[in-house]
């Protein structure tokens, strides 16, 4: 029989996975406990706002753009066969405000920020840093890892609020400005058919909780490295696959919860 | 293999002056056993080295006295205080007694020379700006390096950087400095200036202080107790001019750095005509 198939093998991997599975529940039960602290020195939260949204902006906001441009497009392409080109800027705003915003921000954000955090604090663990501020009796998750996780939660919607506003702007490049699709019906329809808790508010949520996700693998990953230049960089990968999928299987979950009826 | 008769500042673990001690210490990754049964005992404002081949545990002991590892069986005491009964508030106090300095600095990259050396008072203590200033900038004038105050720890040599770790453990006023590998990777001077400090901070500020080294001119110099580790074991301890006057084979090979002794320089293999398919 081969190795993985025994039942003592079989077994070993479950036990495995789940003191994983358990480590991990708890590590983000003391994340969530640390805001507290974590506010209380507002500066090394605010210093991490700055790294990981600075630094995701620049991809946020030329990737808003192109997606917004395509969707003017393809909109204008698909509405026009049933005459209804003036609803290309609801259309543009719903799929940005609901899903395509805080969805691609978030899966950019794991590329970018996420895994710059789990590189961070990756090569700080094998720089013997964290092990260096646990001597000088300093814990290292309140002091590391709960700035990082609540700036990455603080980041996430604001990164998913620009990224949908550049999309809409490039919607209406694409159809008002080159197609020539009536502006007042492209504003108007977005103004009316657009509602701030259904749609905005959810997908706030939706962005909220893509931030808690990604940012808690990146960390994780991070902080449970091999403390070497390979563990370092297949955590660095483990971060965006695992990031990702937890996000698109989430997207789904939330969808069907918010929008099902 | 024959042990030293150990003089009376560290013989029996129960002396009152013994400010760190390991008894019946069995230590280990997964089902890897590093240390053994582990008998050791540090008096209060001595400095003893732990020296012994590679991978024979002497980091372990250090991780163990800073509770980053705990025992399998047997106890690790500070100042009379069992480790293992520590909750988490305990065991940040010990550590706060404690100072270390890690083999490559464990500077923080991100923090300057004169941020680095802050941050423990910063993380500790409620001081105004202007106190940790000056505290800072004495620490770093016993290392000799206020004038880099302003330099990036990618800004300075290894020796620089291992120097303003030191200053960073001593900021807080440990009561016991534990050195992992202070000499590695130094030059000559910055090796000898770093054994003098070693030395002289033991000495003027009333410290204890463990050395983990291979280097054993450096370290017989500064020590006054020498403990020899080899395969999880304590084989041999004493003090410099015990252990250079030894004649047990496997001090002889280490003190005189000879290739052989009972230490092999071959991992265990098959023949070489065997691998190499010639008789």
């Amino acid at each position: 029989m081969m190795r993985w198939l025994q039942p003592a093998h079989v077994g070993r991997e479950i036990r495995f996975k789940l003191m994983d599975l358990g480590y991990g529940a708890r590590l983000l039960a003391r994340l969530l406990w640390m805001a507290g602290p974590a506010f209380r020195r507002g500066r090394l939260v605010a210093e991490q706002v700055h790294f990981l949204g600075n630094h995701s902006l620049a991809i946020i906001v030329v990737s808003g753009l192109f997606v917004g441009f395509v969707l003017g497009l393809q909109g204008y392409y698909i509405l026009q066969r049933y005459g209804s080109s003036e609803a290309l800027g609801l259309m543009v705003a719903l799929s940005l405000v609901r899903e395509l915003g805080p969805v691609v921000a978030a899966l950019l954000f794991a590329g970018r920020a996420g895994t710059s955090l789990t590189a961070g604090i990756g090569l700080m663990k094998a720089g013997e840093q964290l092990a260096a501020m646990e001597m000088m009796a300093v814990d290292p998750v309140r002091r590391v890892l709960a700035p990082r996780f609540w700036a990455g939660v603080i980041t996430m919607p604001l990164l998913a609020a620009v990224f949908s506003a550049v999309g809409i702007v490039g919607g209406w490049l694409v159809g008002v400005v080159l197609i020539g699709v009536d502006p007042g019906a492209f504003w108007s329809q977005m103004q009316s058919g657009v509602d701030v808790w259904a749609d905005v508010g959810n997908g706030l949520i939706k962005s909220l909780v893509f931030g808690v996700t990604v940012t808690f693998v990146a960390l994780l990953q991070g902080f449970e490295c091999q403390p070497t230049p390979e563990g370092v960089s297949r955590a660095t990968t483990r971060t965006v696959v695992m990031s990702s999928l937890a996000v698109l299987g989430l997207d789904f979950v939330l969808t069907a919860m918010m929008f099902s009826i | 293999m024959a042990q030293f008769q150990l003089p009376d500042t560290v013989m029996p673990s129960l002396q009152p002056d013994a400010f760190v001690e390991l008894s019946g210490v069995t230590c280990g990754y997964g089902d890897r056993t590093i240390l053994e049964d582990i008998d050791l005992v540090v008096p209060r404002g001595k400095v003893v080295a732990l020296m012994g081949t590679s991978g024979g545990g002497k980091t372990t002991v250090l991780r163990l006295i800073g509770r980053q590892l705990m025992p399998m069986a047997g106890h690790v005491r500070l100042d009379g205080v069992d480790l293992a009964d520590l909750d988490a508030e305990g065991l940040m106090a010990s550590r706060r007694r404690m100072g270390m300095l890690f083999q490559f600095g464990a500077l923080f990259t991100d923090l300057s020379v004169f941020e680095n050396v802050a941050f423990p008072l910063r993380e500790h203590t409620r001081l105004p700006e202007s106190i940790i200033r000056d505290l800072v900038l004495m620490k770093l004038n016993a290392v000799g390096l206020r004038g880099a105050r302003d330099l990036m720890p990618s800004e300075i040599s290894g020796g620089m950087a291992r120097r303003v770790a030191l200053a960073r453990a001593m900021a807080l006023d440990p009561e016991l400095m534990l050195y992992d590998e202070p000499f590695a990777g130094l030059d000559p001077i910055s090796m000898g200036v770093a054994a003098r400090l070693i030395r002289d901070l033991n000495d003027t500020m009333g410290l204890t202080s463990i050395v983990v080294s291979h280097d054993v001119e450096e370290t017989f110099l500064i020590a006054d107790h020498i403990v020899l580790l080899a395969n999880g074991r304590i084989v041999a301890q004493g003090s410099p001019v015990e252990m250079r006057a030894s004649d047990d084979p496997l001090v002889r090979q280490f003190v005189h750095a000879r290739p052989d002794g009972p230490v092999q320089f071959h991992h265990p293999a098959v023949a070489v005509g065997q691998d190499f398919g010639v008789r």
